[in-house]
């Protein structure tokens, strides 16, 4: 047994958590998401570069909430996900254990200070791959790509997979799904796609923690990170503020202080 | 239709190119799978060269030939306390070849007529249906979540298409004509096809043994269906999308919605079971409140209920919703769990 | 339904909208096209797709009798976008129609018998078709008893023919609200459907129970007419799942193997029983 194995048996043995919520084997050799309820089913569980999925999306869904207290086998970003849930209120302390394996052990984490502690010593940045994608992008000029994301959204299917697989798309009523008024057209058009992916992008502004699931679960491939690491930078330059660093409220769009920039304002 | 005769005959590479321009050229849409950024999905082509033939699967299947994501029912006009129905043109609906279709995409057709003209006909999908052709081009590779020969398939199954291509190597191809729409299309470019010589079909198709029986899956799911615990831990993982549902070749729920206002039009989309606001009452009543209930509400209807109520089975095996699905629910596995569940 | 086109509605003119509690509504319709109501029918217990253009669908059961000819009525809550819409219309105003859809209650097979209905808040609707259907055949039925009941005095919804009803000597009508619904003025009974059905206790000898209500007021209820020895099959309820094409298409209203617009939307417990609970 490794240390991740061991540490879940032990949890589970003792009854201090009722799941663990980590990774196993899946088809074409990747991961996929496991519920561990026994202690004698720890051994299944995996941790190495398969292993992408943002977890911190169980902690939403009531099937699974009914399982009891959870431990939730954290990445990076699942980390600062688990640290803007406790912002937006969805997250009560010590309600969660988060179990990082590293190179020495796996840390377990269940308060606030210690989350945010540990999100403090790991890398948050956007990649240099992932900064030299934007550039080029925004190189592109307006009417490049306006043009591309008009063909990229002319493929959504309205499947709304990278809403389900997104941790921060815990409303349990979308504003798609509000129709008095409706507000965005229920067809998978150009007008009800665009739409959906803008309005989508925006209410994830300041508050994506850029794990990269939604772009992973679309089945058709459009590469919606684009559009929420556009967002993190600018909300970073404007604001001065990065989702998923701290367990205290500090929602960029819906904060108003009086140094805030105006010059978008024309 | 197991077992029917199709008229055997050959045609080469350059003459299904030639045959594709042909059907162009009479204004045809054709559909055929492509390579796009990582991707291979149906879309329109006007050459041969654009058509994607080394892919196992598609992302997306053919459906949207006959049941399009969005399309109109009718349009209307209200002013002045009257109001205006437009019905559809029909005539302006497109004759369409789907080429390149897997034999599994053509079996679906079945069941998607099954399901719309269920009871009644379905004026839009029987008229696009009837327009609509298909030339299938055989498996000669299969992957890990192909499974049409446990639900009646098979990688050179003939059934469903209008003409089976099998790649014979050598830029030959052995064309099966099986139906009245296969034969037009021959009759229209006969030249273009040549005798069928005596090419073993069989050592060109992938092997995929059958993996569990249709029928056992049936017979299990009547005593399966009230055992919560069971769905919940098939479920857990599942986030609740629609990606399943819409690369479904045979998923066919739909939702009708209003645009435009007092001129505007009404259309039908694609919704998906899997969906929590499905089944939502406005009074806040939700006959499947968990995704454990909506899991099994799309396992039931493929492989128990449309088999009773609608004769065919809702399942071709393409595995499509388990290459699609951001959280892996393999339906393979799902379904071989229920097959060996058999009390 | 229209021959051609499942999806195609006829256009009714609203011929007469009466309030009927608040935020509740009937609608009476007429065909626009005289000869396309001239040319329809229905049997009591079908349902419809009612449509304001723009806005959308909306299913309810057809709440007048078949015996009353040349018209249609609905009867809503206002509570969705559809229905919004619909509450927002006048007199004369044009709305669409689709139907009529799904199964009906047996009335023939009911002839002889005592018929006993229970209905709950806006649940009356489907009911007064079918009352009116056998009022309008009076002689071919026995008893007629009615239990209805709502959260207060005001939700009561069809006013008048409660009155109407209270009047003839060939009905029996209980009425109640629930406790703290009452006005001062409240003559009738105060207590929950099931407990008032309890002290009424109606004979369930050669009778058919026809019960239609929110599912909660329907749960405690079945209990009770098992106690009073109805058996299953002489008690119907109508179904009343969420659906979008009322013709078995579009997947939505499935409970089980069964399409509520198709099997439905009239069941009996027996079958019920059968079936799975997704309703």
């Amino acid at each position: 047994m490794n240390a991740l194995q061991e540490k879940a048996r032990e949890l589970l043995a003792t009854k201090t958590v009722r799941v663990v919520i980590g990774y196993g084997p899946g088809s074409g050799g990747q991961a996929r998401a496991l519920f561990v309820r026994e202690a004698a089913q720890a051994r299944e569980l995996i941790f190495d570069e398969t292993c992408l999925q943002n977890l911190a999306v169980y902690l939403m869904k009531p099937d699974v909430r009914q399982l009891g207290k959870a431990a939730l086998v954290a990445r990076p970003a699942t980390l600062r996900t688990l640290l803007q849930l406790a912002a937006e209120n969805q997250l009560e302390e010590n309600s969660l254990l988060a179990l990082v394996p590293g190179a020495d052990g796996v840390l377990s984490l269940s308060t606030f200070s210690a989350l945010e502690a540990q999100v403090a010593s790991q890398d948050n940045e956007l990649s240099v791959a992932e900064k030299s994608e934007l550039e080029k992008f925004a190189a592109m000029g307006l009417d490049a790509r306006r043009e591309f994301w008009q063909e990229q959204f002319s493929r959504c299917l309205k499947c709304y997979a990278c809403r389900a697989a997104c941790p921060l798309c815990y409303c349990t009523r979308c504003t798609v799904e509000c129709n008095q008024p409706q507000w965005i057209p229920v067809p998978a058009h150009d007008l009800g796609n665009l739409e959906w992916n803008v309005m989508r992008a925006m209410h994830l502004a300041g508050r994506c923690t850029n794990c990269g699931d939604c772009s992973r679960a679309c089945p058709v491939g459009i590469p919606l990170y684009l559009l929420n690491q556009k967002l993190i930078l600018d909300v970073s330059a404007n604001f001065n503020s990065r989702s998923g660093m701290t367990a205290k409220a500090d929602h960029s769009l819906s904060t108003f202080k009086p140094d805030d920039p105006e010059d978008f304002i024309k | 239709m197991k077992g029917m005769e199709t008229d055997k005959r050959s045609i080469q590479r350059e003459a299904l190119a030639e045959l594709m321009a042909q059907w162009c050229s009479e204004g045809k849409r054709v559909l055929a799978p492509k390579r796009s950024g990582g991707k291979v999905d149906f879309d329109r082509v006007t050459s041969l060269s654009e058509v994607s033939f080394d892919h196992v699967q598609t992302v997306q299947s053919p459906k949207s030939a006959v049941f399009p994501r969005v399309e109109e029912l009718f349009s209307f006009r209200s002013t002045d306390g009257r109001v205006e129905i437009r019905e559809r043109n029909l005539d302006t609906l497109p004759e369409t070849v789907v080429f390149g279709l897997r034999p599994c995409d053509a079996a679906a057709f079945a069941a998607l007529e099954a399901i719309f003209n269920w009871d009644g006909p379905d004026r839009l999908f029987s008229a696009r249906r009837a327009r609509t052709t298909l030339v299938t081009v055989a498996c000669s590779r299969a992957d890990e979540f192909c499974f049409c020969t446990s639900v009646g398939g098979g990688p050179g199954a003939v059934t469903g298409s209008d003409i089976l291509l099998t790649d014979l190597g050598q830029g030959g191809f052995l064309a099966e004509i099986a139906s009245a729409k296969g034969r037009e299309l021959l009759s229209a470019a006969g030249s273009l096809f040549g005798p069928a010589g005596d090419a073993d079909k069989e050592s060109r198709l992938a092997k995929l043994p059958a993996v569990f029986p249709p029928d056992a899956v049936a017979a299990a799911l009547a005593g399966l269906f009230a055992e919560p615990a069971f769905w919940e831990e098939q479920s857990r993982r599942c986030v609740g999308c629609g990606a399943c549902a819409y690369v479904c070749p045979t998923c066919a729920c739909f939702d009708i919605q209003d645009e435009g206002g007092a001129t505007g039009k009404r259309l039908r989309c694609w919704d998906s079971c899997g969906f929590g606001l499905f089944t939502l009452h406005t009074s806040g009543h939700n006959p499947r409140p968990l995704q454990s209930q909506r899991w099994r509400q799309r396992l039931m209807h493929k492989f128990s209920y449309m088999p009773e109520r609608q004769g065919v089975l809702g399942c071709v095996g393409c595995g499509r919703c388990a290459r699609a699905c951001p959280v892996d629910m393999n339906i393979l596995e799902h379904i071989r769990a229920i097959a060996e569940a058999r009390p | 339904m229209n021959a051609n086109d499942v999806f195609k509605p006829f256009l009714m003119r609203i011929e007469r909208v009466i309030e009927e509690a608040p935020d509740v509504r009937t609608l009476r319709l007429e065909f626009q096209n005289e000869d396309q109501g001239r040319g329809f029918s229905f049997r009591t217990g079908q349902f419809g797709e009612y449509s304001v253009f723009g806005e959308g669908e909306c299913t309810f059961c057809i709440a007048s009798s078949p015996t009353r000819q040349g018209y249609i009525e609905c009867t809503f809550r206002k509570a969705g976008r559809v229905t919004s819409a619909l509450a927002a219309l006048e007199k004369d105003e044009i709305i669409g129609f689709r139907g009529p859809y799904g199964n009906v209650f047996p009335i023939d097979e009911w002839q002889g018998k005592n018929l006993l209905f229970i209905a709950g808040g806006i649940a009356l609707p489907p009911m007064r078709s079918v009352i009116w259907n056998i009022l309008d055949l009076r002689d071919r039925y026995r008893d007629v008893t009615i239990v209805y009941g709502a959260r207060t005095v005001a939700d009561l919804v069809y006013k008048r023919e409660l009155r109407e009803w209270a009047g003839r000597d060939d009905v029996k009508l209980v009425t109640t609200v629930d406790p703290g619904g009452e006005t001062p003025e409240w003559q009738g009974e105060i207590g929950f459907v099931p407990a008032v059905l309890d002290r009424l206790a109606p004979a369930s000898h050669d009778t058919v129970a026809v019960v239609c209500g929110p599912p909660v007021m329907i749960k405690f209820t079945f209990p009770v007419l098992a106690r009073l020895g109805f058996a299953p099959e002489d008690i119907y309820t109508t179904l009343e799942n969420r659906m979008k094409c009322g013709v078995g298409k579009c997947g939505r209203c499935n409970t089980g193997k069964y399409f509520v617009c198709k099997d439905g939307p009239v069941f009996t417990f027996a079958q019920l029983q059968e079936m799975p609970q997704e309703y």
